[in-house]
């Protein structure tokens, strides 16, 4: 535990490697999580989320790379990491036959703790996490939001100083999903470093310091949500017309507008001018309430008069398609225009 | 409490959790008490006067065949119990909670250990049960000392041990639990093939290697011989040894399979 000073990463992996026969799930990542702060990996299903927090939490050994949790050496000293995480897997680790209770008392035993400082944590993050009426059930009983919390309460039994979320609110209905981000926020508050798994940016952008996104072993970009929807063409205001004189008029005007600064933003420019047989027009734009003005008062002074206007702001599907997709222009050429 | 060392003290939690399975969930415990129950009531009362008839060149009574057969009855009862350690464990394995407690700093085999010592305690109330049971029968031991039945006890719990050790093994090998079920089967069968029912002399000439050069037959026959007094012989040691075999064998064999990542 001395050897973690507040400076060096809670959690550092250098060409972190996991094949499963010539199936190569991780291939060479490297990351780098300051303490005290949340980190999220980003990417879809069989992008090797999962085995890099298998890998990290000492579940599975890892292939080749160097790799230190909590400032100790992960193929050298697991035992030493393992006392320093938390984790709370996708499929929820509590023991479904026995009563909430019970799970919190035997994760207290586990962590040799006397007996009565075994009942009077297990009682406090009983009630803290809501869990106090169903407490005597047993766990397969609960619902999924419930379940949720009880293996993050069963995770905290040992006041973990990192702890390792996998896709934590996979599953769950909207409002035990913002209770979850609001326990991980209460965590991140306390200055435990999270290490966070999600398909959903919003939740990456809700909660995290910095995002990676994996897809196919690698990490495809890497940075705070900002500088990651900057990377995301998928900001863009869409005009509709029903007249194709109208779109054809529209589409002109556009496209001397655009095109002079618009180079550099991936299709944008293009799909202003090319756009579909529905009519539309697709204008880059983050969605601010500045843009939307300026752009309305530009319709305006043209004398364009779009049918139907609707915002999009980047969503998963635009990440993805713009850093996962390899169809759309490559991530280095993706420079924002503001 | 905190002089135990932390193996025994995680053991002892992990055997916590396997009791209170147990106990919430006793239908696994008391369909494995079924069998050597019924086999006992029908070998007694059913086929109890033909059996007789071949023990001792013909002439005995029902109570010589109960005598004769309740030793068997008994390891019966301890082989069967490790067939539902397979199960359990192999249905645990599936379970997050056992990806929870690898990543925990607990001691490595404390999960293992846990399901053995509380598939042996199970395995040694059911062998009280059944022999109350053998009791209530007529089953009457000739003469045993403290001592003899000290011994005979602790020959069961030795036996309980190895198979349960092997159970353990065949659950951490078996992708789900009917192929552990499945694979668990030979310990259920094994009995069936000694000198449970029948002597072994009385078995076809080309069976009796068979029902001899098998764990149960020697342990079978100490347990007769220390509490019905007849010839123990070499079985006493070959049992020891066949028992302690099958545990090293079995705790090699869990160990390894559970220190291997996990699929």
């Amino acid at each position: 535990m001395t050897i973690t000073t507040s400076r060096s990463p809670a959690i550092a992996a250098k060409g972190l490697r996991k094949a499963y026969g010539d199936k190569t799930v991780l291939d060479g990542i490297d990351l780098a999580v300051p303490t005290g702060t949340v980190f999220s990996l980003l990417g879809p299903n069989g992008a090797g989320k999962t085995t890099a927090v298998k890998i990290l939490s000492t579940l599975i050994t890892a292939d080749a790379g160097e790799l230190h949790v909590g400032g100790h050496d992960l193929a050298s000293d697991p035992q030493a990491v393992r006392s320093a995480i938390g984790v709370t897997g996708q499929f929820s680790a509590v023991d479904g036959l026995i009563t909430g209770e019970e799970n919190m008392l035997i994760m207290a035993d586990l962590h040799h703790l006397s007996r009565r400082e075994g009942r009077r944590t297990a009682a406090a993050l009983l009630e803290r996490f809501d869990l106090v009426e169903a407490a005597k059930k047993p766990a397969a009983a609960y619902s999924g939001g419930m379940r949720r919390r009880l293996d993050i309460a069963m995770t905290l039994v040992g006041e973990p100083r990192i702890i390792f979320l996998d896709e934590p609110t996979t599953g769950l209905d909207p409002r035990s999903r913002h209770t979850m981000w609001r326990i991980i926020r209460e965590l991140v508050a306390g200055g435990v470093t999270v290490f966070l798994t999600t398909q959903y940016l919003e939740e990456a952008d809700e909660l995290a310091d910095r995002i990676a996104v994996l897809n196919d072993g690698r990490i495809a970009a890497e940075g705070s949500a900002e500088e990651l929807k900057r990377l995301v063409p998928g900001g863009h205001v869409r005009l509709r017309f029903t007249d194709p004189a109208t779109y054809r008029s529209a589409a002109v005007a556009l496209k001397e507008v655009l095109l002079p600064h618009a180079h550099g933003v991936a299709g944008a420019g293009v799909s202003a001018v090319t756009s579909d047989e529905a009519l539309s027009l697709h204008i880059p734009s983050d969605g601010s309430q500045r843009e939307l003005r300026s752009l309305l008062d530009w319709l305006d002074a043209a004398g364009i008069e779009a049918d139907e206007l609707t915002v999009h702001t980047p969503d998963l599907d635009d990440v993805f398609f713009a850093l996962t997709g390899g169809s759309v222009a490559p991530v280095q050429a993706t420079e924002a225009v503001r | 409490m905190s002089s135990l060392s932390p193996a025994v003290r995680d053991s002892a939690t992990m055997l916590r959790r396997n009791l209170l399975h147990a106990r919430r969930y006793p239908s696994l415990t008391l369909n494995i008490l079924l069998m050597p129950i019924v086999l006992l009531l029908l070998f007694v009362y059913i086929f109890g006067d033909v059996m007789s008839a071949g023990i001792g060149g013909g002439g005995a009574d029902r109570s010589q065949y109960i005598a004769y057969l309740v030793p068997g009855i008994l390891l019966m009862t301890i082989g069967a119990t490790p067939a539902g350690t397979a199960v359990s464990v192999s249905m645990d394995m599936t379970e997050g909670i056992i990806a929870r407690f690898r990543t925990m700093a607990i001691h490595r085999g404390s999960v293992l250990i846990g399901h053995v010592v509380g598939s042996v305690l199970q395995a040694l109330v059911s062998v009280l049960l059944v022999g109350a049971i053998a009791v209530a029968v007529g089953f009457r031991s000739t003469d045993a000392t403290v001592l003899e039945w000290l011994a005979a006890f602790g020959l069961l719990a030795l036996v309980s041990t190895a198979f349960t050790w092997i159970g353990v093994g065949i659950g951490l090998a078996s992708p789900n639990a009917e192929a552990a079920s499945n694979h668990a089967l030979p310990m259920v069968v094994f009995p069936f093939i000694s000198s449970a029912f029948v002597p072994v002399e009385a078995m076809p000439g080309w069976f009796q290697p068979i029902a001899e050069y098998q764990p149960f037959t020697p342990a079978i026959e100490t347990l007769r011989g220390l509490l019905l007094g007849s010839e123990i012989g070499n079985n006493g040691w070959l049992a020891v040894v066949w028992c302690l075999g099958l545990a090293t064998l079995g705790y090699l064999w869990s160990t390894s399979l559970f220190n291997r990542d996990p699929s």
